[in-house]
């Protein structure tokens, strides 16, 4: 199915936040995820379904002031 | 030299600094060694897809500095809640520096969406260090917000102007029962030091360091800049003469004393 | 609270303190334009008095520069002596065998009729003693009711009241609340207050703050000298706590008072010392070059020419033609006094020496139709 990350879009074959994850290889720090403009903690992951067209938005640290 | 508590937390340096702007994280990284800063700002992005950059993260998670990340980018209160979240699950703090600037061209903080989204995020547990206006009232209702310092600014961002609202800074800090840091603007060690002289429990430099010709020399100008002015100030400064010493002896207003 | 401040303050090292300023600690406080508390310490020590010329002139500046050169005008009025309170230096004190009067409304209405007819007076200040159980909040606020049509702005001195009651008041039309502390020496204070409601040190001291809670907008404060021997440092806890006030009841704007006793019409109290002129002028303008915008009041217990001359150089607001007697203006006017006023003037003749010394009386400067909390 396909669902946008960061406004791309993208393909994406699991169900769950943790499949999208290991599917990106995200790392185990430093990286928060939203779904629909909602923050979903690491910890509920596993259990927050993606469902088609869903808007992800991962963000990690950059330089600034 | 007087330690500064913020939220409870004690820092043993009063010179925090901002991660933006460094030529490398190499570069940062030996910047912020050579600062003997205890608080370092970070900002957020949205991750590429095919991401090989280095992380920066890893050049300034160290065990004595407090990351600080802020909510560049976001413009009004509702976005910086979002980006709190973000923040603090990302980065596993709830220290926050706000900054909500709608304004792209000076990056001037938005104060009523600042008090709002203080508000808010005080109320989420957040610790919140709001970046400001030289706003006294402002700075007040910040306070009465739950704000655990105020950081007005000294000018625009980036514009290594110094202390252009120097009078404002003045009320605030003499007003202000939490830490006053004074942000953006700073351009010059002799500013950081003017600040700390007239009692700013802090300053937050970021862009006078990381374009300086040697990053790294200048980090350990402004350490030593913040540290001289903070001791000045608890020295307790000597009198510059003014025009309040002049008396004029032809009708004293006090003869009426003697009679 | 402020009691919890004032616990980490000692007062023997603050005399010490003060009693060790020098000259160069004294010129330091001159020059700067804003000064602390330890600079204020320094205008009211010893070492301060060679500079009393020049701290009349800065002054005398700053409050030209926040007041003009004004002078705002109010009276007291005194609407029962009936007082549970044996405060040893008070002529009201509960075991002075006085006839003790509590007005009723009507009285009290034509007290207000009668200041009308003295002068345009718009700023009234109600005082009591501490009657709760005849003379409390319920009848306050009727005083108040009545004062409304009379009288712009609305203020009463009277036992420290919860929070919840003072914002009950404020519902009445009260602007401000003037209560002053007597004596921030907590173990001395129950000397001179061994009984009563006000001998509970704490509840007197965090009046203040229950104030501001209440979001009162103008509080008044004072110590009573002739208390403490120590009188400057009696004064300098009133500016710690007047610092500690601003910061945190940032809303409200604050008056304090130098009240130097006399003698009452209670016998055996002498006072523990005497505050001379030049005290109380070094005193008036050490508070004035410590915090430029706070009101200097002078009440008629000072004498005629210090009130002529002081008027330019950093007090701020007078009473005029006051009697410290219940019912003074109209009902009773022969009654027994709190204390013994010294300036006699009429209305007429204390203006005309406000202006010859080129200060403008002001009458109202305040309309209680500004604050939505009075109806």
């Amino acid at each position: 199915m396909k669902i946008t990350v960061n406004n791309k879009e993208t393909e994406f074959d699991g169900t769950s936040v943790s499949d999208l994850a290991a599917q990106l290889q995200l790392p185990e720090k430093g990286v928060a995820v939203a779904v629909n403009n909602e923050m979903i903690p690491r910890s509920e992951w596993q259990a927050t379904p993606l469902a088609e067209n869903a808007s992800v938005v991962i963000i990690k640290a950059a330089c600034g002031g | 030299m007087e330690k500064l508590v913020i939220a409870g937390k004690e820092f043993g340096s009063r010179l925090f600094l901002g991660s933006g702007k460094f030529s490398s994280n190499q570069i940062m990284e030996e910047a912020i060694k050579a600062s003997g800063t205890e608080m370092v700002t970070l900002a957020m992005k949205r991750i590429e897809l095919d991401d090989k950059e280095d992380d920066m993260l890893k050049h300034i998670a160290h065990p004595n500095i407090q990351l600080l990340p802020n909510t560049s980018g976001v413009r009004d209160a509702d976005e910086a809640v979002f980006a709190a979240q973000m923040a603090r699950e990302a980065f596993g703090t709830n220290w926050l520096k706000l900054e909500i600037h709608p304004d792209p061209r000076y990056l001037l903080p938005d104060s009523v969406e600042t008090l709002k989204a203080t508000e808010k995020l005080v109320k989420l547990g957040f610790v919140v260090l709001p970046y400001c206006q030289a706003d006294p009232v402002l700075c007040r209702q910040l306070e009465e917000a739950g704000a655990a310092t105020v950081m007005p600014l000294a000018a625009p961002i980036g514009t290594n102007k110094g202390l252009e609202t120097k009078e404002f800074i003045r009320i605030i800090i003499e007003q202000a029962g939490v830490p006053v840091v004074v942000d953006a603007g700073i351009g010059a060690p002799s500013h950081a030091a003017e600040a700390m002289e007239m009692g700013a429990s802090a300053c937050l430099v970021n862009t006078a360091i990381s374009v300086a010709g040697n990053p790294v020399e200048m980090a350990k100008a402004f350490k030593m800049a913040v540290e001289a002015g903070r001791m000045a100030y608890e020295s307790g400064l000597g009198a510059v003469a003014t025009n309040n010493m002049v008396a004029s002896a032809s009708s004293p207003l006090t003869a009426f004393l003697n009679e | 609270m402020f009691s919890d401040e004032l616990e980490k303050i000692d007062w023997d090292e603050t005399t010490r303190k003060i009693m060790s300023k020098t000259d160069a600690d004294v010129r330091r406080a001159l020059a700067k334009s804003h000064c602390d508390v330890e600079d204020f310490m320094a205008l009211l020590s010893p070492a301060a008095e060679p500079y009393l010329e020049q701290m009349a002139q800065l002054s005398k500046k700053y409050t030209e520069e926040r007041f003009g050169n004004t002078m705002s005008m109010f009276i007291p009025l005194y609407i029962t002596n009936s007082c549970s309170n044996s405060c040893v230096y008070c002529g009201f004190h509960v075991s002075n065998p006085m006839p003790r009067v509590i007005l009723t409304p009507e009285q009290i209405e034509n007290e207000y009729k009668a200041i009308k007819q003295i002068a345009p007076f718009e700023n009234i200040l109600l005082v009591t003693g501490e009657n709760p159980a005849k003379a409390g909040v319920p009848y306050l606020a009727k005083a108040l009711d009545i004062a409304k049509k009379y009288f712009s702005n609305l203020k009463i001195e009277v036992m420290p009241l919860a929070a919840e009651e003072y914002a009950e008041l404020r519902e009445h039309g009260l602007n401000g609340v003037i209560c002053f502390q007597e004596t921030y020496h907590k173990a001395n204070y129950n000397i001179y207050h061994p009984r009563g409601m006000k001998s509970k040190f704490e509840w007197r001291v965090n009046g203040f703050d229950r104030m501001g809670q209440a979001g009162v907008h103008s509080i008044g404060m004072g110590v009573l000298i002739g208390l403490e021997k120590e009188w400057r440092t009696d004064i300098t806890m009133m500016a710690y706590h007047l610092r500690y006030l601003q910061k945190k009841y940032w809303r409200t704007k604050y008056s304090v008072n130098f009240p130097r006793m006399r003698p009452a019409q209670n016998e055996g109290f002498h006072p523990n010392c005497y505050m001379t002129d030049k005290q109380l002028a070094q005193a008036t303008f050490a508070m004035r070059i410590f915090d430029h915008d706070v009101d200097i009041s002078y009440s008629t217990r000072e004498p005629a020419f210090i009130r002529n001359n002081m008027a330019m150089l950093g007090v701020t607001t007078m009473s005029a033609e006051s009697r410290v007697n219940p019912g003074g203006y109209h009902t009773y006017p022969q009654a027994l006094e709190q204390f013994t006023v010294s300036d006699n003037r009429k209305v007429g003749d204390i203006i005309a020496s406000l202006k010859a010394v080129g200060r403008e009386p002001v009458w109202k400067d305040w309309d209680a139709s500004f604050d939505h909390k009075a109806s």
